[in-house]
């Protein structure tokens, strides 16, 4: 190694800024929305097979069933969430430029929660049959 | 980014292939990976020929034939020849292993014994690699037993219960064929523990002895110290001494999740 750092023992280098006491929640969050996905994707399955070649006041009509709404908006809510966290863990393993890495882990919050809110946004308005 | 090339300087080149011994009857070829830091030249793969008849069985005894008959510039390390010290672990045949337990017959399907030095890290000659980063994450991970209890007059006890806990973790000889044979270390080796330090440091989580198990684990709840374990798995099929760092790294997730649910 050479530059400044070459200066510092291994040992320092390796502490580094210390350990950040985290990763733990985002490590238990992403097995609880794998597990929720694993339950939810037979039925959201179902749903996607009932919707397919009815129109838009047929698919309002099936959405407006609250089961059915809940279970699509669960399985948003757990889909969008471990998109963010499984994208999240990719930008760290490969992208080393900290600036870069800082404005890509923000682009992919940005990104998810879009995805999630208008995910979200079209399942109630068609289920309140607007 | 990461960086999936490599560095100009460490391109392989060329390289020197050995005349056959004189008189030996059976041979075996032996492509070994060369770099020299002081000739200013990019790593070669030399090509031996070791007389089957006058060495060993083993990787090692080629190689230490090779140094003693034909070449003794070449450089690797070498100690107790026997799977204990693991000085000479190394990449043969694409897999990281100890020369000393890997016989010559096993490898390469009877063609050419291919030998590199443990992947992704620093060469410091040949067939050596420069593993100061791996001994200070060893050493980060304070590898020795912590109380606040006063020592007591004979020894610390355990139950066998608790000592057979250390069983698959005490093992380990610290010949960082695991770490070195990881992507996740290979990308973010100055961040993550890689799994011979993890494997480690759950012996010492897991040693009933130890009375810093909380402090252990404040120090290892990191994004990049321990969850950059994806459960790849290379570093249980790596292994020369049969353990299971993955599985190890998995008790201290475990352990981290079980002391905030």
């Amino acid at each position: 190694m050479s530059g400044p750092s070459s200066m510092r023992t291994p040992l320092e280098r390796v502490r580094g800024l210390g350990s950040a006491h985290t990763g733990t929640s985002d490590f238990w969050r992403q097995r609880l929305t794998a597990v929720a996905m694993t339950l939810l994707i037979v039925p959201v399955i179902v749903v996607v097979i009932m919707l397919i070649g009815r129109n838009h006041a047929g698919a309002a009509q099936i959405l407006g069933s609250i089961p059915i709404a809940i279970i699509l908006l669960l399985f948003i809510v757990a889909s969008t969430w471990h998109m963010k966290i499984g994208m999240q863990v990719v930008i760290e393993d490969y992208i080393h430029n900290e600036k870069l890495k800082i404005a890509s882990v923000m682009a992919n919050n940005f990104f998810c929660v879009a995805v999630a809110l208008a995910s979200i946004y079209a399942i109630l308005k068609l289920s309140s049959g607007v | 980014m990461v960086e999936f090339a490599l560095p100009k300087n460490s391109k392989i080149s060329g390289g020197k292939t050995w005349p056959k011994p004189a008189g030996a009857t059976e041979t075996r070829e032996f492509r070994v990976y060369r770099w020299n830091p002081d000739d200013g030249k990019n790593p070669s793969v030399d090509t031996y020929y070791v007389d089957t008849h006058d060495c060993g069985p083993m990787v090692l005894d080629g190689l230490i034939w090779i140094k003693n008959h034909i070449d003794p510039t070449l450089t690797f390390r070498r100690s107790c020849r026997e799977g204990v010290c693991g000085s000479c672990a190394m990449n043969i045949d694409g897999q990281n292993t100890l020369a000393c337990t890997k016989s010559m017959h096993d490898v390469g399907a009877g063609g050419a014994v291919k030998v590199n030095p443990l992947p992704h890290q620093p060469v410091v000659k040949d067939l050596v690699p420069d593993l100061t980063n791996f001994y200070a994450q060893y050493a980060s991970i304070e590898p020795w037993l912590k109380t606040t209890t006063p020592t007591p007059q004979k020894e610390w006890r355990q139950s066998h219960e608790d000592r057979e806990k250390l069983d698959g973790l005490y093992e380990c000889i610290l010949c960082a064929c695991c770490s070195t044979s990881c992507p996740s270390y290979w990308w973010n080796s100055e961040r993550f523990l890689g799994p011979a330090a993890l494997l480690q440091a759950t012996r010492w989580v897991t040693d009933s002895r130890d009375e810093a198990t909380g402090e252990r684990l404040d120090n290892l709840e990191d994004p990049f110290r321990l969850y950059r374990c994806h459960t790849i798995m290379n570093c249980a099929k790596a292994c020369p001494k049969g353990l299971n760092p993955s599985e190890a790294i998995a008790e201290l997730k475990f352990k981290m999740v079980e002391r905030q649910i």
